[in-house]
């Protein structure tokens, strides 16, 4: 098994590796340098971190005037006070502006816990998703946090990159054929009856439905789509014309997110049978994060279930 | 300053009120009251000596740097930075019309010498700071000036840069408040009273400075102590004029967003021209 670590330690350490050769590079918080573990990057650069304090609208604006005089800056804070707080921000002086601002938002999705619904946000996806420009980036594990982060400091514009509080296996260090590409999904295993399709910490979850499905003679496609947006059309639309199903696994709202980008594609397309699994338009709670996962439904045997529904539905369709 | 630089600058002042009645007319919309009551402050700063830039190479990394917060003001910047040289002045009449480089609010991708695209409220000076912070950084002394309105300032986002910037010492940033009391919904002491301005500014750590924003001594002045402050980030409350120079737009809540007609053109066009 994989080892586990949390997607947010990778944008402490790939900061603090990028520091080192982006002088460029400056690093923003609002009073979560620790939680977001942009702290890593303060030890090592103090000169090139700023501390906004508990203002996020300012950092954006702040951020957009540092890209607008040649910096590249990462603003971090919680996905809620990043993408939801400051959405106007974001879309105004780092979207419209096409800045080079990179937004590193953690604590995304129900898997934050005992904080409970004020700081899970599951909407986040969507609201970046509808800024012209905007990419949006979701990593499956560390190696793949880092990655994207890497990947996205070295692109020009405006990136959201969302980082998760949860420890999840780091599948990605252990495949020797791994490559990342902004934009481009990862086949991981192919498969013929259903194709599930997962970003985030749903990828471990979507290969461990296919040892699920494999035991009721289902042979399962597994795609992460670490890129929401631009969508990889082209691969989701492949894999959906040869299995004839598609499940799409996240933890966000299934209104506006990976779902819904899925969704359009498909429908534009190659329509074929569709499930979603997701936080299904209800608000999150307090728990652990492995408790608050299954009972909202993100767990490998609810995307084993709905990858076998759609299946049933297209057999029997 | 010399009678002839003074002579010089509100002769400029009025051409950057000609400039914002006629787009604003060709547009048929628009915000002129705004923009009327800075364009005094306008002609200081691009003209004057105050702001050291290049309107043959607008992107020059070592310029000073000018966000306009209340963007809606657009249309006195279009016209300051036509007559200034960044682009023809017959482009002030393609404002707000699809294919023009002159968006109803400021665009730093499309139209030459404008440092920020603005328009929301209380986002500007924010970038404003980020500008300035990053000149500390790379050890550059360009200075950034952000020109934000009194209505603005109800914006709480106002308070977090105000915050940000004192925290950083940020003393090579001027905001420039245009007092000009009126804001969409009325006066600005009705709608929601942000005085005392000094009082708030000097306990956020800034230091205050006044002006009459259509006496161009006074704005000289208080420009002059704001460069010479350091320590601390600087303020100029400009006490303006809404719609100052076209006597029926002055002091008038009802000129902030919208053109004139055939008729209020001519009279305003003659007013501005000294003929009426």
């Amino acid at each position: 098994m994989a080892d586990k670590k949390a997607t947010r330690e990778a944008l402490g350490d790939e900061l603090t590796a990028l520091g080192a050769v982006r002088e460029d590079l400056v690093v923003l918080t609002a009073d979560l340098a620790d939680a977001t573990r942009v702290e890593y990057f303060r030890h090592k650069y103090p000169e090139r971190f700023i501390e906004c304090g508990i203002a996020e609208a300012n950092m954006m604006g702040v951020a957009a005037g540092l890209a607008a005089t040649g910096k590249v800056a990462v603003a971090s804070s919680f996905a809620m006070f990043a993408a939801g707080r400051a959405f106007e921000q974001i879309r105004n002086s780092i979207g419209y502006t096409e800045l080079n601002v990179k937004i590193a938002a953690t604590h995304a999705g129900v898997s934050v816990g005992e904080d409970g619904a004020s700081h899970q946000c599951n909407e986040d996806i969507a609201l970046m998703r509808t800024i012209p420009g905007m990419t949006v980036i979701n990593p499956a594990d560390y190696t793949e946090a880092r990655t994207a982060l890497r990947a996205a400091v070295e692109m020009n514009g405006p990136c959201y990159i969302r980082f998760g509080r949860a420890a999840v296996p780091d599948l990605s260090a252990e495949d020797e054929n791994y490559s990342f590409e902004i934009g481009k999904g990862r086949l991981l295993s192919e498969g013929k009856d259903v194709t599930v399709i997962a970003s985030g910490l749903t990828v471990a979850m979507a290969l461990e439905a296919k040892e699920i499905l494999k035991a009721d003679g289902i042979d399962a496609e597994i795609i992460n789509i670490h890129t929401i947006k631009p969508l990889d059309t082209e691969l989701v639309c492949a894999s959906a014309k040869k299995t004839g199903c598609v499940v799409t696994a996240e933890e966000h709202n299934i209104i506006g997110g990976l779902g819904s980008a899925v969704a359009e594609a498909l429908s534009e397309n190659c329509p074929v049978i569709m499930r979603r699994v997701g936080v299904e338009d209800v608000w999150g709670k307090s728990g652990s994060a492995g408790a608050l996962l299954d009972i909202y439904g993100i767990s490998a045997a609810n995307i084993a279930a709905k990858a076998k529904e759609a299946y049933l539905a297209k057999k029997n369709g | 300053m010399e009678i002839t630089k003074r002579q010089e600058l509100s002769e400029i002042a009025r051409k950057i009120r000609i400039g914002i009645v006629e787009s604003t007319n060709a547009a048929g919309c628009g915000h002129p009251g705004g923009s009327l009551s800075i364009a005094d402050v306008l002609a200081w700063l691009y003209f004057g000596g105050e702001m050291n830039i290049n309107p043959n190479d607008p992107a020059w990394a070592d310029r000073d740097r000018l966000v306009l917060s209340k963007g809606h003001a657009a249309p006195a910047l279009y016209s300051t930075l036509a007559l200034r040289g960044f682009f023809p002045v017959e482009d002030l009449k393609t404002l707000r019309k699809p294919d023009s480089h002159l968006q109803g609010h400021p665009n730093m991708h499309k139209t030459p010498g404008v440092d920020m695209s603005t328009g929301s409220l209380g986002q500007g000076i924010s970038a404003a700071c980020g500008m300035a912070l990053s000149a500390k950084l790379d050890n550059k002394d360009y200075r950034v000036y952000a020109i934000v309105g009194d209505g603005e300032s109800q914006e709480g986002e106002v308070w977090e840069a105000a915050m940000f910037a004192s925290h950083f010492k940020l003393d090579n940033l001027c905001a420039v408040i245009d007092l000009n009391g009126l804001q969409i919904d009325g006066k600005v002491t009705d709608v929601m009273d942000i005085a005392p301005m000094d009082k708030k500014f000097a306990a956020f750590g800034w230091n205050v400075f006044e002006c009459d924003a259509h006496d161009l001594d006074s704005v000289e002045k208080a420009f002059t102590a704001a460069r010479e402050a350091k320590g601390a980030p600087s303020v100029i409350l400009s006490h303006s004029v809404k719609g100052k120079g076209v006597s029926f737009m002055e002091n008038n809540a009802g000129w902030h967003g919208k053109a004139t007609n055939a008729k209020e053109f001519e009279q305003a066009m003659a007013e501005l021209r000294g003929e009426a």
